[in-house]
């Protein structure tokens, strides 16, 4: 069944370039051997992993492998966890992002989040997207910073539905509309990466094509990582997966190759069904 | 999942007893849920039960208080008894009782004067002299005023000074029974509702004394109460909730605050008295000293519900932010603190209804001083309700038995108020998730 969606996804992008590019492309983050230790216990095991610039990256893995976890070492979610300790070295564009001297407020501009359930601020759908511009001085202007807030909606596909009643609260939008909405806020502060933390996990099926369809629109660009439960998302969605278990990336490669041919039995195991 | 788990499917469901077996089962219990809810039915009732009782108690007592019996008198100003030049030396007295002698006819003997002058209030000379104070031109004719019957007759006109009495046993002769029946007769003796109640400061005399006093009092306590809790309160309860590490030291902070939540108020008294008075020499009996003790006593309250509000934002909020990238401060003022306020805002209202009510510590930092006029700031001696109320429970007169409930009535008034303003709050500014 994966292994259909696997290849039906190849032909629909139709791209031999793809491969390709993928190949030439630059990768804005760079992990390697990354440890987290929640208070004693252990959670991830050394990860070491390039995520290519321009394309989606799904991580895939039964609950509790790491993979959010890893996920959230991007952008230093992390640090507000108590008892969290990261070591290993990921890099942003060749920087360290773990190092003292960098502003992790500046990173999480540049490494956005969309998280598992759509979490809106009880706003209006307007200031919903303003808000990180604002916190940023992104926008000299109320006439910049509106720009900015109907270019994020349109960019996230919500523009033709909430155009008419901007100034009403984001709450009270679909659940699917509420998880776009926090992808344009996420975008509306022009991030390089943009994190997704399971972010159709929340959402009934036409919600989860339309947000899947976003995210393709969105790897023009920006790099995503989505952390995924549904295999066959991951196959729809993503160019390079990574699979996890047990806190370790167990293989990573081409979408492709990993649920028509992977290499490991276990990823093997679990793209069939048979753990996880 | 295993087979077995499923009813009906597999040979591990256990046996059903029989049918007799099972209706004595579900006898039983049916009867065991009967019993438990006749018990906490019982239980409900009882407690019901007595608050009413306890409501009924103050209220059929207090409201004597909200009326209070006025006779109306016309009291002479001719030149031989005033000078207008020098109001102060005029014997006012002569003039309440010319008032009297002028609605009864001449009394001979000074006794009986006494006997008479003692129907009205003691301070009626007092009110008509500022009355003419207000207006000198009346000096030559007469002035007209309603003044206090006196506490005894206040009680004669509502029934709780019996006249089938012995006179030996009654506070009023059967002559000024008579006397005050005459007045009535003449329909000079009315009891319209109790302005004074709430209008006058505290007075010896039942007749005369009001809460005007211990209200402000109050309003300067809990201003100042609030004015420091408040701001600290919600500070410590960010810091605590929101930035102090978890460690000993702020688990050992936290038992504290849990801990002095469960003070007796009395403690807090005798923190103020050592060392708000001694100390720093703040001034005794003055609102300043008791709202500061008041502010230490609701600390904890404000502090544990800020913290419990603070708690209640979902964490998705949080992550929304920071995953934004606005820095710690912007997360907790911009998006937690705002959403919190409701539930940060009715815990300061409990509390200050808890600061409205305290009457031991104000106690001992001689918060129950007799002074007769409201206070100007807070620096001024003054009463509180509840304090007032301690006061007046523990005077002789009878009238101060219906104003004591009438005091209590009006305490309770203010906290029913103040809840109130708690629930709509809460009701309204709510936001489910």
């Amino acid at each position: 069944m994966d292994a259909t969606l696997g290849m039906a996804k190849t032909t629909e992008t139709a791209g031999a370039p793809l491969i390709q590019s993928e190949i030439n492309h630059a990768t804005p983050v760079r992990a390697r051997d990354v440890v987290v230790h929640y208070g004693t216990k252990q959670a991830l095991f050394g990860v070491s992993i390039d995520i290519p610039e321009r394309s989606v990256t799904a991580f895939i893995g039964p609950s509790g492998c790491g993979k959010s976890t890893f996920l959230r070492c991007i952008n230093r979610m992390n640090d507000t966890i108590v008892g969290c300790k990261v070591t290993g070295k990921i890099e942003l564009e060749g920087a360290d992002i773990y190092d003292p001297s960098l502003d992790v407020v500046e990173l999480r501009a540049r490494v956005g989040m969309v998280f598992q359930k759509p979490n809106p601020f009880p706003k209006s759908i307007y200031d919903n997207v303003a808000y990180g511009p604002k916190i940023h001085g992104l926008a000299q202007s109320k006439s910049a910073l509106d720009e900015i807030v109907h270019s994020s909606l349109r960019k996230a596909g919500l523009w033709n539905e909430v155009k008419d009643r901007l100034n009403e609260p984001g709450t009270g939008l679909s659940g699917g509309q509420q998880q776009r909405l926090c992808i344009a806020r996420a975008i509306a502060v022009g991030p390089e990466v943009i994190l997704m933390d399971e972010p159709c996990s929340a959402l009934d099926p036409i919600a989860t094509a339309i947000v899947e369809e976003l995210i393709d629109e969105l790897r023009e660009n920006y790099t995503i990582v989505i952390v995924t439960h549904s295999m066959q998302q991951a196959a729809r969605v993503s160019q390079k997966t990574a699979f996890f278990h047990l806190g370790k990336l167990i293989e990573e490669g081409k979408t492709e190759d990993i649920f028509t041919n992977p290499k490991h039995k276990q990823t093997q195991d679990y793209i069939t069904g048979r753990i996880g | 999942m295993t087979e077995s788990t499923i009813p009906g499917t597999g040979a591990a469901v256990a046996a059903r007893p029989s049918s007799q077996a099972a209706a004595a089962l579900r006898k039983r219990r049916y009867a065991a849920d009967t019993r438990l809810r006749v018990a906490g039915l019982t239980a409900i009732l009882a407690a019901v039960g007595m608050l009413g009782l306890l409501l009924w108690t103050i209220v059929s007592q207090g409201l004597p208080a909200f009326t209070q019996t006025h006779v109306r008198l016309d009291f002479p100003l001719s030149a031989e008894l005033v000078d207008p030049a020098d109001l102060e030396a005029t014997n006012w007295r002569a003039v309440v009782t010319g008032g009297l002698n002028a609605a009864l006819g001449e009394t001979a003997s000074p006794a009986q004067q006494r006997l008479l002058s003692q129907i009205i209030t003691n301070n009626a000379q007092f009110i008509v002299r500022d009355a003419v104070r207000a207006n000198p031109s009346l000096v030559g004719s007469s002035i007209t005023l309603s003044v206090p019957a006196a506490d005894p007759f206040d009680g004669l006109n509502k029934g709780q000074v019996l006249r089938d009495v012995p006179e030996a046993n009654r506070r009023v002769s059967d002559a000024q029974i008579a006397w005050f029946d005459q007045l009535s007769a003449q329909g000079r003796v009315t009891a319209p509702f109790n302005w004074g109640l709430f209008f006058n400061a505290d007075s010896r005399f039942p007749e005369m004394a009001g809460l005007a006093g211990a209200i402000t009092g109050s309003f300067y306590l809990l201003l100042v109460c609030f004015l420091i809790s408040f701001p600290v309160g919600i500070a410590s309860a960010i810091y605590l909730e929101e930035f102090a590490p978890k460690n000993r030291w702020t688990d050992l902070i936290e038992v504290n605050i849990n801990n002095l939540a469960a003070m007796p108020s009395i403690v807090y008294g005798l923190l103020g008295l050592a060392v708000f008075i001694q100390i720093f020499g703040a001034p005794r009996s003055a609102p300043l000293s008791g709202g500061l003790v008041l502010s230490l006593m609701v600390l904890p309250t404000i502090i544990i519900s800020t913290r419990a509000a603070l708690k209640a934002i979902p964490p998705s909020i949080r992550e929304a932010a920071l995953g934004m990238g606005a820095s710690k401060h912007q997360v907790v003022m911009q998006h937690v603190l705002p959403l919190a306020m409701p539930g940060i805002l009715t815990g300061t209202i409990i509390g200050m209804a808890q600061a409205l009510g305290e009457t031991a510590p104000l106690l001992l930092i001689g918060m129950n001083a007799f002074v007769t006029s409201p206070p100007g700031g807070i620096l001024d001696a003054s009463t509180s309700l509840p304090t007032q109320i301690f006061i007046w429970a523990d005077s002789p007169e009878r009238g101060f038995v219906s104003r004591t409930s009438a005091a209590i009535m009006v305490l309770l008034g203010f906290l029913l108020f103040m809840n109130a303003i708690a629930i709509y709050l809460r009701s309204k500014l709510e936001r489910r998730w």
